[in-house]
């Protein structure tokens, strides 16, 4: 009879199982329903993003970035489009700046929105997923009035915004604003309460602040496990140093800890959308760098220097002085940086793109090994990894 | 050799007092410090960095290839001090024909995937490292994609082949 326990079962756990939310391959080693060994194996969606990097112009990688995380996409814009401006030395002019935060936290919210709604399908409450997507839905629509794209904006580029704000763009935001609140509490209501969700998250994937720091792991995971670090607070970028904002916390670490984490950060995702589109300042969108922006069409068409300009821009691009920088900013998985390298012509050098869901992939194993099956896709679901980020 | 700018630094100068000499060089640009590190003390710097230093995240690290320049790859570590809020950039030259260096695995574990990364696309061995293998890419692949010489364009098997 103690052959029952000698055996143990290797599962194969995707690349296509829903719940890893991608390409993502698990490899189990069970022993009955008892996790003894887990290794992630990544690189399914492996797009070599930062090979084709040192093939474009500084402005042409911006659309490579929206692919990166797809969900976060404007996050990346963003990232990238700052690191390039201090190797340029560029000033960003007010507005772009406050339109750039509020634009960033509105995809926090849109990211959250889509963890939430496909983390809790996969514990089994199908009706979240349903409302959350009809929260983005709206996120998108005002997505796509800004950029005319729902999904791959590319609207911040190097030396500000892609196109001028569309007029009337207040009043969808408005909207989405002062209902949103409630929609949050829809959502509390059918889980925060629901004694299924508590028993199948509290608990579950604990890992020590210690350790997930070691093992590399940043954002509302971190804050969960009690370590109140955010860098928009400690290296504001953007002008977010402006804005009043808390960064939530709970000590618990588990995954209903960063189910309350990442809720209440829509919460203050909302607020600081709320101030920046109150305080929103007057003004330029693009910055005052005609060897870097492209002119005004008008002027295009009216000015023999503009159009010198438009045309070496277009065909050549603009030459970055040589140099490296590495620009962090918060995303809503946590640490995204982009490593950027010039060597003083018009192509990036080397771009290397440190994904969040990179680095928090890395404590699976951690999180999962000696727990059961079904704790397992409670732990993947609160990760809230992409894998566009993680193989890129 | 501690630069001019950074020899105020006081993280810079217990570096330069607990490990004389491992430090080539350095530099301060657009408010980042960068240290070159002698390619075979980077993990007793690192091990110093993390215990002493409060250093207690790798928040990146990745390579860089200055073909044909030799050594040719450049080896990055962005080491990160949240309870300091303090970035600092550590460098080692790896010389094509030898492309090995020490695993920092033992410092950080994080390091671990990212050193399989550099492995896979770059060709860097990694010695002591717990799990060296390609991570990105299949295990049959042949070359390493992010190398300069490694075209960007191309395939091996045309649709004549087929």
């Amino acid at each position: 009879m103690s052959d029952y326990h000698t055996t143990r079962t290797v599962l194969n756990m995707g690349p296509q199982h829903p719940s890893t939310h991608g390409v993502l391959r698990l490899l189990l080693e069970l022993d009955g329903e008892t996790i003894v060994k887990a290794e992630p194996d990544i690189g399914f969606l492996h797009t070599g993003i930062e090979k084709q990097c040192e093939e474009k112009t500084y402005q042409q990688v911006v659309p490579l970035t929206d692919r990166v995380d797809y969900l976060a996409n404007l996050s990346n814009n963003l990232c990238y489009s700052l690191a390039v401006e201090r190797l340029l030395g560029l000033e960003i002019p007010p507005m772009a700046q406050w339109m750039r935060v509020m634009l960033t936290e509105l995809t926090r919210i849109s990211s959250h929105l889509v963890w939430l709604g496909t983390h809790a399908i996969d514990i089994g409450a199908m009706s979240v997923f349903l409302y959350c997507f009809r929260e983005r839905e709206d996120l998108l629509r005002i997505f796509e009035m800004f950029s005319g794209q729902r999904m791959m904006t590319s609207y911040f580029r190097v030396g500000g915004l892609a196109l001028e704000p569309p007029r009337g763009w207040h009043k969808p935001i408005q909207v989405f604003l002062d209902a949103f609140a409630g929609r949050l509490q829809e959502y509390e209501d059918l889980l925060t309460a629901n004694p299924i969700w508590l028993m199948r998250t509290k608990g579950v994937g604990v890992v020590s602040a210690e350790d997930l720091v070691n093992l590399g792991v940043t954002g509302p995971m971190l804050r969960a496990a009690g370590l109140a670090w955010d860098i928009r607070k400690a290296e504001p970028y953007s002008s977010y140093d402006k804005f009043d904002f808390e960064v939530p916390t709970r000590t618990e670490g588990d995954v209903y800890a960063r189910y309350q984490v990442r809720l209440d950060e829509m919460r203050q995702s909302e607020r600081i959308a709320r101030q920046a589109l109150e305080g929103m300042p007057t003004g330029p969108w693009v910055a005052d760098a005609p060897k870097v922006v492209l002119p005004d069409r008008e002027k295009m068409k009216t000015q023999m220097e503009a159009l010198i300009h438009h045309f070496k821009i277009i065909y050549e691009g603009f030459k970055v002085p040589a140099g490296e920088v590495y620009q962090a900013i918060e995303s809503p998985r946590g640490e995204v940086g982009y490593y950027v390298v010039s060597d003083g012509s018009a192509k990036p050098y080397r771009v290397h793109i440190h994904g969040p869901s990179f680095g928090n992939l890395q404590s699976t194993a951690r999180m999962i090994e000696g727990r059961l099956i079904a704790d397992v896709i409670a732990s993947l679901g609160s990760m809230d990894f992409v894998l566009g980020d993680v193989d890129r | 050799m501690v630069p001019e700018s950074l020899r105020g630094v006081p993280h810079v100068a217990a570096l330069e007092s607990a490990e004389p000499g491992a430090i080539v060089s350095g530099k301060l640009d657009r408010g980042e410090s960068t240290l070159e590190i002698a390619s075979d003390r980077i993990v007793a710097v690192c091990r110093y960095l993390h215990d002493a230093e409060q250093f207690d995240r790798l928040a990146d690290l990745t390579a860089v290839d200055w073909l044909p320049a030799e050594p040719r790859f450049e080896i990055v570590y962005h080491l990160h001090s949240m309870p300091r809020n303090l970035r600092l950039r550590l460098k080692c030259r790896v010389a094509g024909h030898s492309a090995e260096i020490e695993s920092v695995t033992s410092v950080w574990r994080s390091a671990n995937w990212h050193e399989r990364e550099v492995f896979d696309l770059f060709g860097v061995v990694f010695r002591n490292h717990p799990n060296l293998r390609r991570i990105m890419l299949p295990d049959d692949w042949e070359g390493h994609p992010l190398r300069k010489d490694y075209p960007v364009y191309g395939q091996k098997y045309g649709y004549k082949d087929q």
